[in-house]
């Protein structure tokens, strides 16, 4: 028996792990170069740095809530958590989880292919991520602690005295994003041609599921972005090290006169935020397109318009590009290039608006079944609503200037960035544990994990964009003295400080769900979901080394069909024979039975 | 059986590893390309300010220059006699690419320590800060890419002909290090602050 394909095609590109099969303990869970291993190592890793990221939030919330109260939490510490929670968060945890975590393990089994197409420099991606998160740590125990920049790391302010850690931490802030670029690239060359190389016979890109597309196309963002954060980062450091004023201007810190003359501290917000938009939607696009996946397959429905969900998250993906400077509408711009960013800004609100017209209209008339992944996902929905509603206003010039540096930002952000997709990042590891373990993860205290979060982190950020409102600024260690802010918000901070922790805590319930289960969780079959898309029909599960077993997977269909009217189940697998019926739909709504495509 | 071990050992079909290879490579100059773009843009952007002044470049730079230029011709021309019957003609061009990327280096390095001892120091004005900024940046690329040689280098040295692509892929990647080292010469010489200032619209 040969693989070769039926039609006596030569050996399609899937199908060559690439890599022999691991012989020892040391090759099989550490220097392993299977994506699936290697997705758990940047899972757990991630997950592990983001509990480091909670825990800093809960420390914010200590000092907001009961100022003065913490001898431990000065000024300086206090801005220190600031930069750290943000930096952690967004970087260490959300890329490093929806790319390195998911893409590397569903990336190859929802295409049909044996492994990514690099399996070695995919190693290598991991141990260069980990790399990076240990010198971010590292920044923790050097003299002066880490750096208390904010995590846009603005200069001059970041490499001068009066801000914390600009004498070490600074430093290893910066060398730490410049290896974690490293470590990002390896692993987007890996998805981006895995992607348009491995796929099986009969996946065509218009047959992925919507969370392959969300993750390609966050990944080509990634690629493109980040050189950008590598530029000005790069550049932050020779001023910071050799005394270069690229971003420097001619001033005077602590009455010392400094060296540096003629930089502009403008350039470098530039470069931050053409990475830094881009940023927000390499942690958004994965999410979309996990989303998608979760309602289509517990909703027992195809998804609405797939082809124009591919094409909405190419175009926020395009439109993404091109709205950086709606983070500096009050850094003094000419009014027109607000303008101009405003305008773009709301453009790119309507292909992510299709988007949630069509995850409703999916839910709508659907076999909703009110599982824990089902569950986040709707509050994925109501919460990205919130926060991309506010960031309508936000994109506003007008109505940005005095919005601006208020809690109304922390609150649109948090909303979109860090309620939203860590919904989903949750919703997903409770949906794909049984592919990666074999068990469920228990259901009850699913339940129970839910709700807190999703309860308790609408409450917290929900009352901010009233404080906001108000004109109560972020980034700020205390406020006293500030007579425009009534003595209800100080309330209110007390309040949303407690709930606070009582979400933080509630984590651990996922955690010790996920190690419990892990181990003593209920077996679960092949399908438990009974999904149709091709990660959940590999021969075994966990899949085994090569994943398919001798033969590569053929597919006949899109990954949604769901509901197909005649078939014997609710759902058809991709790479059932075509007799099975469906195919993709056409455009005028007939759904023949199509065999591979020629 | 036949069917797990056609699969199981790296005998993947040579086109299927070299089209994911060139697919690769293509995305990672992408990937360079929007690197070197946005360090250009920074130094148009920071030479339009008022404290930049042009600085002379050493002569070196012109020897660099010819060095990257003979190791693309010869990377070239390997990749050419692999793909016929002359093993050692491939070799020894293969060799000779590898050798000019290191002269290059050098020849770099050279230019650095005549710059320094002219006391253009990176710090102090701009235009030298670029230079060794996009100098070493230029060189740690080419640094890496002398990895990809030594190790196609190794693939190649029995038998050639099979480790073609490799080899092709190595042209590919020595012309695309010479397109961008030639476009910095460019920016570092021509792109004066009047220049600049002129791109920025401050003049």
């Amino acid at each position: 028996m040969n693989s070769s394909s039926p039609t006596g095609q030569a050996m399609s590109h899937a199908d060559d792990a690439g890599h022999p099969a691991p012989q020892s303990f040391l090759t099989r869970y550490v220097w392993s170069q299977d994506h699936k291993v290697i997705a758990v190592q940047y899972a757990c890793t991630a997950i592990a740095v983001g509990v480091v990221g909670v825990v800093l939030s809960n420390l914010m919330r200590l000092q907001l809530g009961f100022p003065g109260q913490f001898d431990f939490i000065n000024a300086e510490r206090y801005y220190q958590f600031v930069t750290m929670h943000g930096m952690i968060m967004v970087i260490y945890l959300l890329t490093a989880l929806f790319l390195g975590g998911f893409g590397n393990y569903l990336i190859p089994l929802m295409v049909g292919a044996r492994d990514m197409v690099f399996p070695y420099l995919n190693m290598l991606s991991f141990w260069v991520y980990l790399l990076s998160v240990v010198v971010l740590m590292a920044s923790f125990f050097v003299p002066g602690g880490p750096t208390g920049a904010g995590w846009t790391l603005y200069p001059p302010q970041s490499i001068l005295p009066g801000t914390p850690g600009h004498a070490g931490g600074i430093v290893l802030m910066l060398v730490s994003l410049l290896i974690f670029i490293v470590a990002t690239t390896m692993g987007g060359l890996n998805y981006v041609t895995t992607v348009l190389q491995a796929r099986c016979e009969g996946m065509t890109l218009l047959r992925m599921p919507l969370t392959v597309w969300g993750i390609f196309v966050a990944t080509i963002l990634a690629l493109l972005g980040f050189p950008a954060l590598f530029v000005s980062g790069v550049m932050l450091l020779l001023d910071r090290t050799l005394g270069t004023s690229f971003f420097m201007p001619a001033l005077v810190s602590m009455g010392q006169v400094t060296g540096y003359k003629g930089g502009s501290p403008l350039l470098f917000q530039h470069l931050f935020w053409f990475f830094g938009h881009p940023e927000v939607y390499i942690v958004a696009l994965p999410a979309f397109g996990i989303v998608s996946d979760l309602i289509s397959v517990h909703a027992r429905k195809c998804i609405f318009g797939y082809r124009m969900m591919v094409w909405a998250i190419v175009a926020i993906g395009a439109l993404s590009v091109v709205v950086w400077a709606h983070h500096m509408f009050v850094s003094g711009m000419n009014p027109y290039f607000g303008f101009f960013f405003a305008t773009t800004t709301l453009i790119i609100a309507v292909p992510t608006a299709i988007k949630v017209y069509n995850w409703i209209l999916t839910l709508w008339r659907g076999d909703i079944h009110l599982t824990v992944p089902m569950l986040f996902a709707l509050a994925f929905l109501c919460t990205f609503l919130i926060g991309g509603l506010t960031g309508l206003f936000l994109g506003n010039v007008s109505v940005d200037i005095p919005l601006s540096g208020t809690y109304f930002v922390v609150a649109h952000f948090h909303m979109v960035m860090g309620v939203a997709p860590l919904l989903v990042v949750f919703g997903g590891i409770y949906h794909w544990f049984p592919k990666v373990t074999g068990r469920m993860l228990d259901d009850r205290l699913g339940r129970l994990h839910f709700w807190i979060t999703f309860l308790g982190t609408y409450a917290v950020f929900f009352p901010m964009h009233y404080l906001g409102v108000l004109g109560m600024p972020r980034r700020y260690y205390n406020f006293d003295g500030y007579k425009f802010i009534p003595p209800s918000a100080f309330s209110l901070n007390e309040v949303i400080t407690v709930i606070a922790m009582i979400i933080a805590l509630a984590q651990l319930l996922f955690i010790v769900n996920l190690a419990w289960s892990a181990w003593r969780g209920r077996p679960a079959d092949a399908n438990p979901w009974r999904a149709a898309s091709l990660e959940w029909q590999t021969p075994t599960t966990p899949p085994g080394y090569g994943n398919w077993g001798p033969r590569l997977p053929v597919v006949y269909r899109w990954a949604y069909a769901y509901g197909e009217p005649g078939a014997a189940e609710d759902f058809i697998a991709q790479n059932a024979p075509p007799q099975a019926g469906a195919g993709e739909p056409e455009p005028e709504g007939q759904s023949e039975v199509r065999g591979a495509p020629a | 059986m036949a069917a797990v071990a056609a699969w199981s050992d790296r005998g993947r079909p040579r086109d299927a590893r070299a089209s994911a290879a060139s697919i690769g490579l293509w995305v990672f100059m992408g990937v360079a390309t929007a690197l070197f773009s946005l360090f250009i843009v920074a130094y148009v952007m920071r030479m339009s300010g008022d404290d930049s002044m042009t600085i002379a470049l050493p002569w070196q730079l012109w020897l660099s220059s010819a060095l990257l230029v003979a190791g693309s011709v010869a990377l070239q021309g390997a990749g050419g006699a692999s793909r016929g019957s002359d093993a050692m003609r491939t070799r020894r061009l293969l060799l000779a690419g590898g050798l000019c990327a290191a002269g290059f280096l050098s020849v770099q390095l050279w230019a650095w320590q005549a710059l320094l001892s002219a006391q253009v120091m990176p710090a102090g004005n701009p235009a030298g800060s670029f230079f060794y900024l996009l100098t070493a940046m230029h060189g740690l690329h080419l640094a890496g890419g002398l990895v990809g040689w030594a190790w196609t280098a190794h693939a190649a040295w029995p038998d050639p002909a099979r480790a073609a692509w490799r080899i092709a892929l190595c042209a590919r990647y020595w012309h695309f290090m010479l397109a961008v080292w030639l476009v910095l010469f460019a920016l570092l010489g021509w792109v004066t602050p009047e220049v600049a200032r002129f791109v920025c619209g401050t003049s």
